[in-house]
């Protein structure tokens, strides 16, 4: 592991080498050996990559979220817009979702989503130069796999990093919580985290530790989180 | 672009524990987040944060001639410019309503309280006075930004020295700070301002100093701003929520009491950089 800063050169080499975020692959060739692809980075952050190497990505921390494909996020739908919806993803344009990009929708059944409602979806474009799209179902089986929209609970929202870090299964955090009572997290790349627990102070006490264990907030380690579930009494 | 109002589920989340009293933070209604202020080399430069609410405040004085119809006083400006480092809510060159209010209550409880003698800054009549020019920074948004500016600005305005002067005949000579220790403005009060939020629910009850979503969900604002000696000097309330007579009261009663809280702890927190800053003279 190592630290890069932007323009820094990376020495990826893979016959299969994929690209994570942080890294590009710069047209102008820098390196003497023209059939060697130059990588740069684009972020400072650690650099990681898989056991054998074809996998590269720059690990950072930031507030801002910008869409990548693929990733699942949590928006807020601000407009109703013909056939689709406006919806706030935390980007620096608003995301389209369509109407018809949901589990079971046809042209006669469509959902109906109201202005300010919360979704749970998948960014299906992020293109430079365009408005992302997102999309609530799987393109290829047509089933919901948890997508749609989000009733009832809370959104809390973090640092990008944080949102990383729960959806790792090996972070103690959320089993943590589990283990004390039941509760439905869904977790968005956009640093949006919905919640939803059965009592309001259950719900109060998984926002806080989410604030608490955030590395913007403090990044309380799990002791620390203990005593202060204890004090909140849940 | 307007910032996206929360979400549904966001509104009734909040609604229904503040209905327990139960708020997100842990706090009670009627509790303060505990500022903390960041003192930087230079005398009149703080930073004071409420929570994730942080603003920087930074005075700085000069001597300018007076305007010909006040030839005895000083100048003071405040200048407070929300960014968008603040956050992605606000933008360059247009000032939202919340930047509007802001800057009208700094105006009202820095300047037009009289906090700072403005005569006392005059050095020679109609001639020479001096400008205090105060600048605010809003760096982060978490909720409350008034409050928070008027903490730093009132306590940037206390921490400042100005250099000391002497007036021989018609001439001024500046003492530079190794020579004469700069002397602090006259300060006549210590204005506090206290934001209550109210809901649309007449049974939640007020609750004080409101994060962001609280602010935003509220139906309306009371913003009290009085010292420790129980002087009110502004009293602004926004939004439409009829309020009863004797809750008002109350809620002043209770800005007394935290005022007197803030006054100690303001007073501490510059006596111990007061203390940290004192040079020993040979």
């Amino acid at each position: 592991m190592s630290i890069v800063l932007p323009g820094e050169n990376v020495p990826a080499q893979h016959v299969n080498l994929k690209l994570g975020p942080g890294l590009l692959q710069s047209t102008t060739s820098t390196s003497s050996d023209a059939s060697r692809p130059s990588i740069i980075a684009t972020r400072a952050g650690t650099l990681h990559h898989s056991a054998n190497g074809a996998k590269w990505w720059v690990e950072s921390n930031s507030r801002r979220y910008v869409p990548a494909a693929q990733e699942s996020v949590v928006g807020v739908v601000t407009h109703r817009a013909g056939e689709g919806y406006r919806v706030d993803i935390g980007t620096a344009h608003p995301a389209s979702l369509d109407a018809l990009a949901f589990e079971g929708a046809s042209r006669r059944n469509k959902p109906n989503l109201k202005v300010g409602s919360l979704v749970y979806a998948r960014v299906s474009l992020a293109h430079k130069d365009m408005e992302p799209e997102l999309e609530c179902f799987d393109a290829q089986t047509r089933k919901a796999e948890g997508f749609g929209e989000l009733k009832g609970g809370f959104v809390v929202r973090c640092s990008l990093k944080m949102s990383r870090d729960l959806l790792d299964p090996s972070h103690f955090l959320l089993p943590l919580l589990g283990g004390r009572f039941p509760l439905e997290v869904a977790v968005g790349m956009n640093g949006r985290v919905w919640i939803s627990a059965k009592e309001v102070k259950q719900t109060i006490a998984i926002a806080r530790c989410i604030g608490e264990v955030d590395t913007d907030g403090g990044g309380m380690g799990i002791e620390g989180v203990k005593k202060l579930l204890d004090s909140l009494d849940v | 672009m307007r910032p996206p109002s929360p979400s549904i589920p966001e509104k009734e989340f909040l609604f229904a524990s503040l209905k327990q009293s139960l708020r997100l933070d842990g706090r009670s209604a009627l509790e303060l987040r505990t500022p903390t202020f960041t003192y930087g080399p230079e005398l009149g430069w703080v930073e004071c944060s409420l929570g994730k609410t942080r603003v920087l405040a930074h005075v700085d004085g000069k001597m300018v001639k007076p305007p010909p119809e006040r030839p005895f006083e000083g100048m003071i400006t405040i200048h407070s410019e929300i960014s968008p480092m603040a956050s992605s809510d606000y933008e360059i060159g247009r000032p939202s309503d919340e930047e509007v209010t802001i800057t009208r209550m700094l105006d009202k409880v820095l300047k037009r309280s009289d906090a700072v003698d403005k005569e006392s800054l005059c050095i020679q009549a109609g001639q020479r006075v001096w400008h205090i020019r105060l600048t605010l920074h809003f760096l982060s948004d978490a909720g409350n930004m008034l409050d928070c500016a008027c903490l730093a600005g009132i306590v940037a305005l206390k921490h400042f020295r100005r250099p000391d002067i002497e007036v021989i005949g018609d001439e001024v000579i500046v003492h530079a700070p190794t020579e004469r220790a700069p002397v602090p403005l006259a300060i006549q009060h210590t204005p506090f301002c206290l934001t209550f939020a109210f809901f649309p629910d007449s049974e939640t009850s007020p609750i004080l100093d409101p994060n962001q979503l609280e602010q935003r969900l509220s139906a309306g604002l009371l913003s009290i701003a009085l010292n420790a000696q129980r002087e009110l000097c502004v009293l602004q309330k926004l939004g439409g929520v009829p309020l009863v007579n004797d809750e008002v009261l109350r809620l002043v009663d209770v800005a007394v009491t935290k005022a007197q809280e803030l006054n100690i702890l303001v007073d501490t927190s510059l006596r111990e950089d007061w203390a940290q800053r004192k040079v020993e003279v040979r």
